[in-house]
This record gives C-alpha cells, sequence and structure tokens, in this order.
C-alpha cells in the first residue's frame, strides 16, 4: 500500500511511549471502516497521544518500551504510523504479529533496549538502518539492535513480502 | 529428541526441509486462510495487485464479514462488499453472510472447517482460538494473508513451547475464562511472546469444547503465537459432530500429540482447585484478581458475547444466573450471541426468553462493541463488565471509559447487582 525504498540512514526526532502499546492506541477500531494509509495517519496514536497526529513531522522516530503493538492484528497500525510520517520505529520489545506486519510492508523496526533506556523524548537520533546502528545525534556513543535473521533480511532487501511475491511465479 | 504438537504440526507442513527447531524461519503451506471485513480488504488489495486469475484454493480461502456488520456506516459497509465481490469473482466457497454469519472463530469450528492437525492462519490476532481443536492457528496480518491467498504459503518462526498444565477439579462458575485469565495474570500481556502456550492437565481433559476456545482464544493476551490443546475424545466428538452436520470439503483429521520427552522452554502448573472466578480490571488482560476482590464496583453496561465467550454454553450460564431475576436499572446488558447457530440453538433452549425477560437486549452476532465498533460504546468514564478478550484503553469506547473482563456467570450477576458480583450474591 505505502512501500517505496527505506533510506539506509533515518534522522528524526524521538517521540517517546511506554510499555504495551496496542493497537488500540496505535489506531482505535473507530477507525477500522476505512485502509486509507492518509486517513489512518490523521488518527495515529489517538488513544496514546492525543496530538501526535500534529506534533509529528517527517522522518521521526518513535521509541517504546516492551511488547510495542500489541493486540490486534490489524496491518492499519504499522500503515498509520508509516503515513504518519515515522521513518522507523525503536522498542525493547515488539510483539509478533506486529513485528511480522512491520516487516511485511517495510516499516523499519529496531529492538534495542540500550537505544529505548538511553534516547529522551525531544532528542535528535540517527540511526543506521543497514548496520542496526543507533544513537544521538552528534554524539559518539552507539547503541546497537539486534540483529534480523537473514530470513528477514531477504524479506526486507526485496522490498518487503508481496515485492518477492510479483517475481513469484507458482 | 521428542516434539511438542506445535512442533510436529509445523513440520509436516514444512516446505523444503526435513527437520526444524525452535528459532527457526521456515515456509509453510497453510491448510486454510482467513480474513474479516477489517484485514481482508487490504489483503484482496495487494492480491489484485499481484495479478493473478486464481486463488491458491477455493475451499481453503474463509471471508467473514464479522466486524462491522450489518454495516455500520457507508465505509463498513463498502469494506465488506469488497469481501463479497471478491468471493463470488474467485469462487470462494467459504464466505458468510449474515443471517448464517458468526464471528469467525466460532463459525469455522462449528462449521467442521478446521481439523485437528491443521495448520492455520487469520488475518487477526484471536485466530489462536483454534488451537483448541488441536491444530497449529495463528493471527497474521493483511500481506500475509495475501500472500497466502496467492501461493497457499507463509513464512513462520517455529516458537518454543511453554506447557501449562492445570490440575484438579474446579468449582462451580470457574471455567475455560477463569483458567486463562489466571494464567495471563501469572505470565504477563509478554509473558509468552513469540512462543506457543500448550495447555494441558486433567483439568483440561474434563473442559468442554466451548471452554477450551475461550482459553485458547486469550493465548494471544500473553503475547503468544499459538495456543494450543492435544486432541481428545471432547475434540473428536465436537469435530465429527459438526462434519456430520456441515458436510465440510474435509472429514479426515488426524490427532497430533506431543512426545513424552518433548523439549518445553518452561512447564508451569497451576492447582485451581480453590480458584475463585477471576475478573481482570482495567486496563491489561494480565490484571486478574479474584472477583470478591472488586465488590463496590458500580458497572454501566454488560456485554455478554465475543469470540471468547459467546458460544451456547455461555448463554446457557448467563441464563441460569438471569432466571426470574432482573437486572440493575442503572445497568444496561447486550447480549451477542456469537453465532447465527448459537443465536437458534438459545432460542430453542429458552435462554434468549430469559435474558430478554430480565431486561436484557439481544444484537446480532458479530464482533460489536467488544473492540470499540458499535452495538455498546461507552461514553467518557463509564464503566463496563464484558466477556470479551481485551480492557484496553479506548478499547469499548471512550478513551476514559474502562473495561473489566470476566465470565459470562460474573458478568450476568453483576448485571442483576449494578455492581460487580458473583452469582452466590443474588
Amino acid at each position: 500500500l505505502i512501500r517505496g525504498r527505506i533510506e539506509m540512514k533515518l534522522k528524526g526526532k524521538v517521540h517517546k511511549f511506554g510499555n504495551n502499546i496496542n493497537t488500540d492506541e496505535i489506531i482505535p477500531a473507530r477507525y477500522l471502516n476505512t485502509s486509507d494509509p492518509e486517513e489512518l495517519a490523521e488518527h495515529c496514536m489517538e488513544d496514546a497521544d492525543r496530538k501526535f497526529a500534529q506534533k509529528v513531522q517527517e522522518g521521526d522516530i518513535m521509541v517504546a518500551g516492551e511488547n510495542f503493538g500489541c493486540g490486534s492484528s490489524r496491518e492499519h497500525a504499522p500503515i498509520a504510523i508509516k503515513a504518519a510520517g515515522v521513518s522507523c520505529v525503536i522498542a525493547k520489545s515488539f510483539s509478533r504479529i506486529f513485528y511480522r506486519n512491520a516487516i511485511n510492508i517495510g516499516l523499519p523496526i529496531f529492538t534495542s533496549r540500550e537505544a529505548v533506556d538511553n534516547l529522551k523524548k525531544g532528542d535528535k537520533a540517527e540511526v543506521d538502518v543497514n548496520r542496526g546502528k543507533i544513537r544521538k545525534a552528534g554524539r559518539k556513543t552507539t547503541y546497537n539492535s539486534e540483529v534480523f535473521p537473514d530470513f528477514i533480511k531477504d524479506i526486507i532487501k526485496g522490498g518487503g513480502l508481496m515485492a518477492s511475491a510479483k517475481k513469484r511465479r507458482k | 529428541m521428542g516434539r511438542t504438537i506445535s512442533e510436529k504440526i509445523l513440520l509436516s507442513h514444512a516446505i523444503g526441509v526435513k527437520d526444524i527447531a525452535p528459532g527457526d524461519f521456515i515456509r509453510a503451506g497453510v491448510d486454510l486462510c482467513m480474513g474479516n471485513d477489517i484485514t481482508s480488504p487490504i489483503a484482496i488489495k495487494e492480491f489484485r495487485e499481484l495479478g493473478r486469475k486464481k486463488v491458491f484454493n477455493q475451499n481453503r480461502i474463509i471471508l467473514v464479514p464479522d466486524h462491522f456488520s450489518p454495516a455500520k456506516d457507508m465505509k463498513s459497509a463498502n469494506q465488506a462488499a469488497i469481501l463479497k465481490n471478491f468471493a463470488k469473482e474467485f469462487g470462494i466457497t467459504n464466505y458468510f453472510e449474515i443471517g448464517q454469519m458468526g464471528i469467525e472463530h466460532a463459525l469455522v469450528p462449528e462449521r467442521g472447517l478446521v481439523l485437528p492437525g491443521d495448520l492455520m492462519i487469520g488475518a487477526d490476532s484471536h485466530t489462536c482460538t483454534h488451537g483448541a481443536l488441536g491444530a497449529f492457528a495463528t493471527g497474521v496480518g493483511s500481506t500475509d494473508l495475501a500472500y497466502a491467498m496467492a501461493f497457499g504459503e507463509c513464512w513462520f518462526r517455529v516458537p518454543e513451547t511453554i506447557k501449562i498444565v492445570f490440575t484438579g477439579k474446579t468449582r462451580k462458575w470457574v471455567g475455560g475464562k477463569d483458567l486463562i485469565l489466571h494464567a495471563i495474570a501469572d505470565l504477563g500481556v509478554s509473558g509468552a511472546l513469540y512462543r506457543s502456550l500448550e495447555f494441558a492437565g486433567d483439568t483440561i481433559g474434563d473442559l468442554p469444547m466451548d471452554d477450551r476456545f475461550t482459553m485458547c482464544n486469550m493465548a494471544i493476551e500473553a503475547g503468544a503465537k499459538n495456543g494450543i490443546i492435544e486432541p481428545d475424545k471432547i475434540t473428536e466428538q465436537y469435530v465429527k459432530a459438526a462434519v456430520r452436520k456441515y458436510k465440510p470439503p474435509r472429514k479426515a483429521f488426524k490427532k497430533v500429540r506431543s512426545d513424552k520427552d518433548a523439549v518445553y522452554a518452561e512447564v508451569r502448573e497451576y492447582n485451581v482447585s480453590k480458584l475463585e472466578p477471576v475478573v481482570a480490571a482495567p486496563h491489561l488482560p494480565s490484571n486478574g484478581k479474584p472477583v470478591s476482590e472488586f465488590r463496590d464496583v458500580k458497572v454501566d453496561q454488560v456485554v455478554i458475547g465475543s469470540c471468547t465467550n459467546g458460544r451456547i454454553s455461555d448463554l446457557k450460564q448467563a441464563a441460569a444466573v438471569l432466571r426470574n431475576r432482573k437486572i440493575s436499572p442503572d445497568t444496561r446488558l447486550v447480549v451477542l450471541p456469537a453465532t447465527q447457530a448459537v443465536y437458534k440453538e438459545a432460542i430453542a433452549a429458552g435462554y434468549i426468553e430469559v435474558i430478554v425477560k430480565a431486561g436484557g437486549v439481544l444484537c446480532t452476532p458479530n464482533c460489536g462493541p467488544c473492540l470499540g465498533g458499535h452495538m455498546g460504546i461507552l461514553s467518557d468514564g463509564e464503566v463496563a463488565v464484558s466477556t470479551t478478550n481485551r480492557n484496553f484503553v479506548g478499547r469499548m469506547g471512550h478513551p476514559k471509559s474502562s473495561v473489566y473482563l470476566a465470565n459470562p456467570a460474573i458478568a450476568a450477576a453483576s448485571a442483576v447487582k449494578g455492581k460487580i458480583a458473583h452469582p452466590a450474591e443474588l
């Protein structure tokens, strides 16, 4: 729906969230009577932070605690985040359906405890997508993120699950 | 080295590998893939962009417009129409219109469409429900559904398994809902993240199918990939009756069981003989405590229904509590049978009459207010007791409303008292 090439160096302002941010907070079900990315983006994070959709700027980075994206399987959640302009999500852990949805639609996600512990609201952060390295802008200290298994890397490199599907004959 | 039931089912469906171990990434053929009126429109768009003329198998795709049906507004009507048109165009046999329809996770087992030993994916997080039949069933997203509709395949990470053993005979008014809320309170909402939850023990052996569905349904609330119960005589009876009644395209199934020397990431044991009914306080399903700890909580609305607790035995329990009683004048009671068949059975058994006479209202079989869709949305500050599965912030309406999760008997008793209550208090 909203793919395209992922930038390899991301830079943006940090928006910080807590543990167990669920898909009802990311995109409440009252807006699920559409799957239009622009419309979903207008309500992104509405029940966690009412003003998020107005505040967020192109390239900004979401940073959250444990179990990000828990709850429903709605792909509308990563779609809303991506369409709102968020360049990537860094969390201590991700719920499994959100994890696979983000990979499948090409929303970059990073699992890094130290980055989450050290990044504060309003910080400028930089992410090297290929190496999974995260740091505060202008600082030397880098925080590592979990390396994606090769299987997942191949999906990401291929441009998402459906890009590989388009090449497949049978 | 032995394998768990989950590992065995994944291995028997895996493509291009002879062995698997937890942590491996595999491709596997799926027996069934399913979507609803929220998730399928995205999947159908993705599928259409592939330009394929056929789906992988017309009998193995299930489309159920169960979330906002009958359509709550124009946009929802458009979403549902996408499913209907797609099903017609591609000859998908398992599309269900209202009138025969029900909530996907109650409807599909009821019709004998999912069988023990199956590998099933669904673009709905509560697809884990079907594991109650000894199938490996897990929730995925719309893109996964699109891919599966085209190729009959999906990618998986083979999960480690946590085995939960329940022992002891449960007390009156304690059922599957209480067992699973008890387990989630112990595990936490991410305690089983990426893992399989296998429920076992003599308590489970005595548990009717409806309660087993309730338990596997909420495996996701502990973060699990799937919930699963080894098939036994109760499973077999249920499946055979469904197959006889609805004559689905497949009848033969394999009863897969975990090996004696299967390796588990963890084993937890709960003796539940003294367990009280459990209520999960706002705003996480892991906030479960004995019902007696919630004596003074006033209740504006009670919801009985959903893929968790909208089956016939749930309505039977509610009716048993409501018989010859009236609900509190300050409380609304909204009841949604999970499927049309459950609705008809409840009418025949007299449960619906009891509920309506008590002052409750019936809504058509669908997800309704569970996810804040329609048919019972909460206002600012309102409190609900609900037999559903999630009590996140804003789940059933206003971000400042709150939801307590409970079993149908507690829900019904709370409707009568206007406060959270145990049936024994009435």
